[in-house]
């Protein structure tokens, strides 16, 4: 039953991926510009090259990158390339591929990212069903307003003034990067460090924000689990106050934020553009960023190829862990 | 003669409100014998449901305590810590819930529910030993051992009724209260939950408060029977004398309501509505729906009097 359930479940999240990959293969190409084209056009204009052979090379590189085929033998070999990761050559680093490109920005975005969405939600969603417990100390109140108001600001805005104060006015923290200009990446304790502190910045305006958010949520729907009988029926069965509060309050309040978290993950990758460009952090962002700004086609299907895969599977994974979660949601077909 | 196990004092629960006071319960005593059934009558609103949470201290804000007392055996329940309470309710006195479709945690299964209360009661059992007693509570209700294994989804809603019920015996509290433990479900499996309250009951010797508005069903469970109107206690009288012979002109319109097997036609009810809470009649709360009414009614708040083995709170009883 449940093998059969998690099968079903992983053949929508297949049939999810592979309509969005076409989706992905087909937008670019009705755009109607050639990236091979522009990208030697723009070569052309910075090196004063002349522009005799443009055509020949168009051609040339068109060839290589199997862009003059016919448009179906190019999906067909899309699909095989997408089934194997492989996306093609970039167009603006090559000969670099593609899913190289994306495997050394990915862990980036991940680790940092991840992380703090993960803190984000465990502190928020923490505070905030303190926040409604009426037996939570009083100084919690004064929490707060000032979370609301953190909420309320952009973080990329937050990132700037923080980068101003702790960066620029104290400088504790660098400014830039995901590690030291000249530092090489290995795996040793001072490089990590480093990268620490790089992402210490982004990093502390991500769960500043997103923390507020995850506690008004949390507040929210704990306000509502209190009023529940079976809470009451807690209460007069006299139990401890700390098994009211988590196995009866929280452990139900919690489940609508499950879910908006496995939307959250699914949507690190996205919106890591606007924090990655900010801090000039090597992450997916900035790839996708640069990928755009240059029209390079091959890097962007890649990067929104792993977007969508990464909100598929983590949507996949909410599918199987949630009737674990609800048990009122179960693994039988309805 | 034997002491009273529960005795309710003057008891007096108020809910605060932007536009003044309300008095929810308003100087309610009366006393509880071992292993008596005890049944609470009045309208939706009457203050039954919240006299019986206050015994219990489980009124929230902004509702409180104003008045009054409630004694376990010599145990003043006021005098108890927040911890001193929290291990009388269940242990001391217990609650069978209202509307019991939602009064189970849905996310954890029955057995957890059950096993719970024994953990934060300061019962340290072995796992055998905590199956055993949950198979047995489950069995003392009717319900198979699987039961314990399953979710609140999964059962009907007088399975889920029989769990809430073994839990409210799992530590063989001397004081049942049942606050409408039968309204969400249809009669059989009424009765079938009421006989499974009356038959724990009696193995454990506790005292039952049996809270409704089922005339019928009180006078099948309880022994002995009060009536609330508007927060107050009308009449308090054995079962069998209010059904005979009801004093308090409320009282006997309530039974005249009920529905007769032999006369067909209208059912009868009684005119007018129950008084709000904050603008409570001068007098007796009762008197604008009262057909006998008299000028002192109107004027004078009668207070509860003997009467022939009966207590009744009327002038013109």
């Amino acid at each position: 039953m449940q093998a059969a359930y998690i099968a079903r479940r992983f053949g929508v999240f297949l049939l999810i991926v592979w309509l969005a990959a076409s989706l992905n293969f087909f937008l670019p190409r009705l755009s109607g510009q050639d990236p091979v084209r522009t990208k030697l056009l723009q070569q052309a204009a910075l090196g004063g090259y002349v522009q005799g052979g443009i055509d020949e090379m168009t051609k040339e590189y068109e060839r290589r990158f199997g862009l003059d085929k016919p448009l179906w033998r190019q999906y067909l070999s899309y699909l095989d390339g997408v089934a194997h990761l492989d996306f093609n050559y970039s167009i603006a680093n090559y000969p670099r591929r593609v899913s190289e490109l994306i495997a050394d920005a990915l862990p980036w975005t991940l680790a940092l990212l991840g992380t703090t969405t993960l803190l984000s939600f465990a502190i928020g969603s923490f505070l905030g069903a303190l926040l409604a417990w009426p037996g939570a100390p009083r100084w919690m109140r004064w929490l707060m307003p000032p979370l609301w108001a953190l909420h309320a600001i952009p973080f990329f805005l937050l990132g700037l003034i923080l980068t101003y104060l702790l960066a620029f006015q104290i400088p504790l923290l660098p400014i830039f990067g995901g590690y030291s200009a000249g530092a090489f990446p290995a795996l040793s304790w001072r490089f990590a460090t480093d990268v620490l502190q790089h992402a210490l910045l982004p990093a502390l305006s991500i769960i500043l924000v997103a923390t507020g958010g995850w506690a008004l949520g949390m507040r929210g729907m704990m306000v509502t689990t209190m009023g529940e009988d079976y809470v009451t029926f807690a209460e007069a069965k006299g139990l401890k106050a700390p098994t009211v509060f988590l196995r009866y309050c929280l452990r139900n309040a919690i489940l609508p934020q499950v879910t908006a978290l496995a939307l959250a993950l699914g949507q690190i990758l996205s919106g890591a553009v606007l924090v990655e460009v900010i801090f000039g952090y090597p992450g997916i962002g900035t790839l996708l960023f640069q990928a755009i700004r240059e029209n390079d086609h091959f890097v962007i299907q890649g990067v929104v190829f792993t977007v969508i895969v990464a909100l598929g599977f983590t949507t996949f994974v909410l599918d199987v862990i949630y009737p674990w979660l609800d048990p009122r949601i179960s693994y039988r077909r309805a | 003669m034997s002491e009273p196990v529960l005795r309710v004092e003057g008891l007096r629960v108020a809910f605060d409100h932007p536009l003044g006071k309300v008095r929810a319960v308003d100087d309610v005593s009366f006393a509880l014998m071992p292993g008596e059934r005890f049944g609470l009558a009045g309208e939706s609103g009457s203050g039954k449901s919240t006299l019986a949470l206050s015994i219990l201290r489980l009124i929230k804000p902004p509702g409180h305590i104003e008045a009054g007392a409630v004694w376990l055996d010599d145990a003043r329940i006021a005098d108890l810590d927040d911890d001193g309470i929290r291990r009388l309710r269940l242990a001391g006195i217990a609650l069978v819930p209202q509307g019991s479709m939602n009064s189970l945690n849905p996310v954890l299964r029955i057995g957890r529910q059950i096993a719970d209360a024994f953990a934060d009661h300061g019962l340290r059992l072995g796992h055998r030993e905590e199956q055993r007693r949950i198979t047995a509570l489950l069995a003392a209700v009717g319900l198979p051992a699987t039961i314990a294994r399953m979710y609140p989804h999964e059962l009907s809603g007088g399975m889920k009724q029989r769990a809430c019920i073994a839990i409210a015996i799992s530590l063989r509290p001397k004081v049942i209260i049942a606050d409408e433990p039968t309204s969400a479900l249809d009669v059989v499996v009424q009765r079938q939950v009421m006989a499974t309250l009356a038959r724990v009951q009696q193995e454990l010797g506790a005292a039952v408060i049996l809270v409704g508005h089922d005339m019928g069903l009180m006078a099948q469970f309880v022994d002995r029977l009060g009536i609330m109107y508007a927060g107050r206690l009308v009449e308090v009288a054995p079962i069998a004398d209010i059904i005979a012979r009801p004093r308090h002109p409320y009282t006997r319109a309530l039974i005249a309501a009920l529905p007769s097997l032999e006369a067909r036609g209208m059912l009868a009810g009684i005119p007018g509505l129950a008084p709000s809470l904050r603008e409570l009649p001068s007098g007796c709360a009762f008197h604008p729906r009262c057909e006998l009414a008299i000028d002192r009614c109107r004027a004078e708040r009668p207070v509860l009097r003997d009467i022939a083995g009966a207590q009744v709170g009327c002038h013109l009883a």
